[in-house]
């Protein structure tokens, strides 16, 4: 994003878009909530090792003994377990911050890449058009008509269990959204003066649609891309919690949910009911910045 | 109309073909079916005597003819884990899949319907931000956690309702059904809902938008300045018109209904097709996954199909336009 919001001048005060998305942006408090807890939840999750109070996959810190304890105890190693601890020992916060970094990894790495594969592939088929475009656009229909948990079942019982394999299904099931919005935009984009302008100086066609159309379509870009993130880590919690998605040595909080299922039913909880409220917070504060850059990015509803 | 129609089947034919070499292509050619298929105990001589009469020494092509041979007839390979035909084993699942995911499209229209309409009536009202604010918490709640606090909730700490089950059956038609039974619902209830949450925020928004444009426009200022009553107005002019929309989105969810009860199944323990599916890619009884894959491949044409048809009775400008 920063390419396009470069040529922001020194001399201040002037408005620029970017300086008018910030200002709209910053109007709606509850979206701006959102980012500051979204902000707060991924530095947790890169600094995980030194705020967690225990490295949840160091077997040597963990003592089956604390096994299940309730919120608030003290385990035999001293520490305050404030959110519990599941049934190895584990204390339940450390899990949690450890769990979002695969989490908001996998999330976020999924949506990129489909981002990327969807954008390039939409671009191709509005720039491109005729038979180029309705091959891609029967291939987005298709994907599209199947739900999203549907296809990434299919792939993972193709694939088998595994980080990279998640990531594999999410991007394919989530490329065709990109696909769709970019040549929408696109479309409209390359009819254009400026694209008729670098055409007219045989620029090459990857410039054209890299460096001319594609800033140009980014605004949808960003709000479907904000939304995906939390389809995507949902999807993945979804997919960890039915056992096809993450290892069990790389517990992501859907993991960690499925592992209190066992124990809830004898009143343990806490080992499913906090993992969840985390990726409830997760997930609510992505949609909050979604939902507004929606309404300041809609062109449509500019006065 | 005949033109569209047949073209819209020939298109869901051919949608059906390709997904069937993407299911082969995903199952027999990624994976070593040899593997699978057949005992690690067995000798070289009963691998080889396996692999002739499963047709796997063929090339891959001649390998997909006589699996789309096969499941023309019916056959999908036998379970490994039951020794029963998957497509039996898979069809004798589906009602309760049916069953558990008509229950949630109800919920979703009987919940969704009214608090959307609310909602679009009185859009300012603090009823309505409560309403809209829900439908948020419904997008964003995942399901899974969603059940499985439900069941500490009603089941565990309350007891009101069993945690698992379908309960009692009544047997209709060599079907069995828990609806028509007490002990059923009080099955059916929870996971019904919770199959539910995601539609029932789906038909808030979509009504109430509905709602609000309906509203601005001129056959409703026209009803009004005829001096109809409000209700007239909102049963009869409003509603009529954002039926259409609703309809349609609430029967192309059936589809994703049906697949999304494979996570509610799991964590209701419904034994439905859904859980039958992951305990097989569990277990690895390919038979099984090839036979859901398939089965619910053509569920899915064939309701995108129908929608489309329906759609086009329901609305005569989608007709107008494949004509032009």
């Amino acid at each position: 994003m920063s390419d396009t919001t470069a040529p922001a001048p020194v001399a201040a005060k002037e408005e620029t878009p970017f300086r008018r998305f910030v200002s709209e942006f910053a109007a709606n408090k509850v979206a701006v909530g959102g980012l500051l807890v979204f902000v707060t939840i991924a530095l947790l999750a890169i600094f995980a090792p030194w705020i967690a109070p225990q490295n949840p996959y160091d077997l040597a810190q963990l003592d089956i003994m604390d096994g299940r304890l309730p919120p608030g105890e003290v385990g035999g190693s001293g520490i305050t377990h404030w959110l519990g601890t599941d049934d190895q020992g584990r204390d339940m916060l450390s899990g949690i911050i450890y769990g979002l970094r695969i989490s908001l990894i996998v999330g976020i790495g999924s949506a990129v890449i489909a981002c990327l594969v969807g954008a390039s592939l939409g671009l191709l088929a509005a720039y491109a058009g005729g038979r180029t475009d309705s091959f891609i656009m029967r291939l987005v229909d298709l994907q599209l008509s199947f739900p999203t948990i549907l296809a990434a079942l299919m792939i993972l019982a193709f694939l088998g269990k595994g980080v990279l394999n998640v990531v594999i299904a999410l991007v394919i099931v989530e490329w065709a959204y990109y696909a769709r919005t970019v040549r929408g935009s696109a479309l409209v984009e390359r009819r254009r003066e400026y694209i008729e302008a670098a055409q007219c100086l045989v620029l090459p066609t990857s410039r054209i649609l890299f460096r001319h159309l594609f800033p140009n379509c980014l605004p949808p870009l960003i709000v479907i891309g904000t939304i995906q993130i939390a389809r995507a880590i949902a999807l993945e919690a979804t997919l960890s919690f039915l056992g096809l998605g993450v290892p069990i040595t790389e517990p992501s909080l859907g993991l960690l949910i499925a592992n209190g299922f066992e124990y809830m039913l004898s009143g343990n909880y806490w080992i499913s009911f906090y993992p969840g409220i985390a990726l409830l917070v997760t997930i609510v504060s992505i949609n909050l910045m979604g939902d507004h850059l929606r309404d300041v990015l809609n062109p449509r509803l500019k006065k | 109309m005949t033109v569209y129609l047949l073209r819209r089947i020939l298109q869901s034919l051919m949608v059906l073909l390709a997904m069937s070499v993407i299911v082969f292509v995903g199952v027999y050619a990624i994976g070593d079916p040899v593997e699978i298929l057949i005992s690690p105990d067995a000798d070289q001589m009963e691998r080889e005597r396996a692999i002739a009469a499963l047709g796997l020494d063929l090339p891959l092509w001649q390998q997909y003819l006589v699996f789309l041979q096969n499941a023309l007839r019916g056959d999908l390979g036998r379970s490994f884990v039951f020794n029963e035909p998957a497509l039996q084993l898979i069809l004798n699942r589906m009602p309760a899949t049916l069953e558990l995911a008509f229950g949630a499209m109800f919920l979703s229209v009987l919940i969704g319907l009214p608090l959307g309409l609310y909602a679009g009536l009185k859009p300012d009202s603090v009823g309505s931000r409560v309403i809209m604010a829900g439908s948020i918490l419904g997008f964003s709640l995942p399901t899974f956690w969603v059940g499985l606090m439900l069941i500490m909730v009603f089941a565990v700490q309350l007891g009101w309702l069993p945690s698992s089950g379908r309960g009692e059956t009544v047997q209709i038609l060599g079907l069995h059904w828990s609806f028509l039974t007490a002990n059923g619902w009080m099955h059916l209830a929870m996971p019904a809902f919770n199959l539910a949450l995601f539609k029932i925020s789906l038909v808030i928004r979509l009504t109430r938008s509905g709602v609000r444009e309906a509203m601005l426009m001129d056959y409703v200022k026209f009803a009004r300045a005829k001096g109809l009553s409000p209700t007239r107005v909102t049963f009869v002019h409003v509603f009529k018109n954002i039926l259409i929309p609703v309809v349609t989105v609430v029967g192309l969810e059936l589809g994703s209904t049906i697949a999304f009860s494979v996570v509610t199944e799991t964590v209701f323990a419904w034994p439905g097709m859904g859980k039958l599916i992951i305990d097989s890619i569990n277990v690895l009884d390919r038979p099984v996954i090839v036979a859901y894959l398939m089965v619910i491949v053509l569920m899915f044409i064939t309701i995108n199909l129908i929608v489309d048809i329906l759609y086009s009775v329901l609305d005569p400008r989608v007709r107008l336009e494949s004509k032009a």
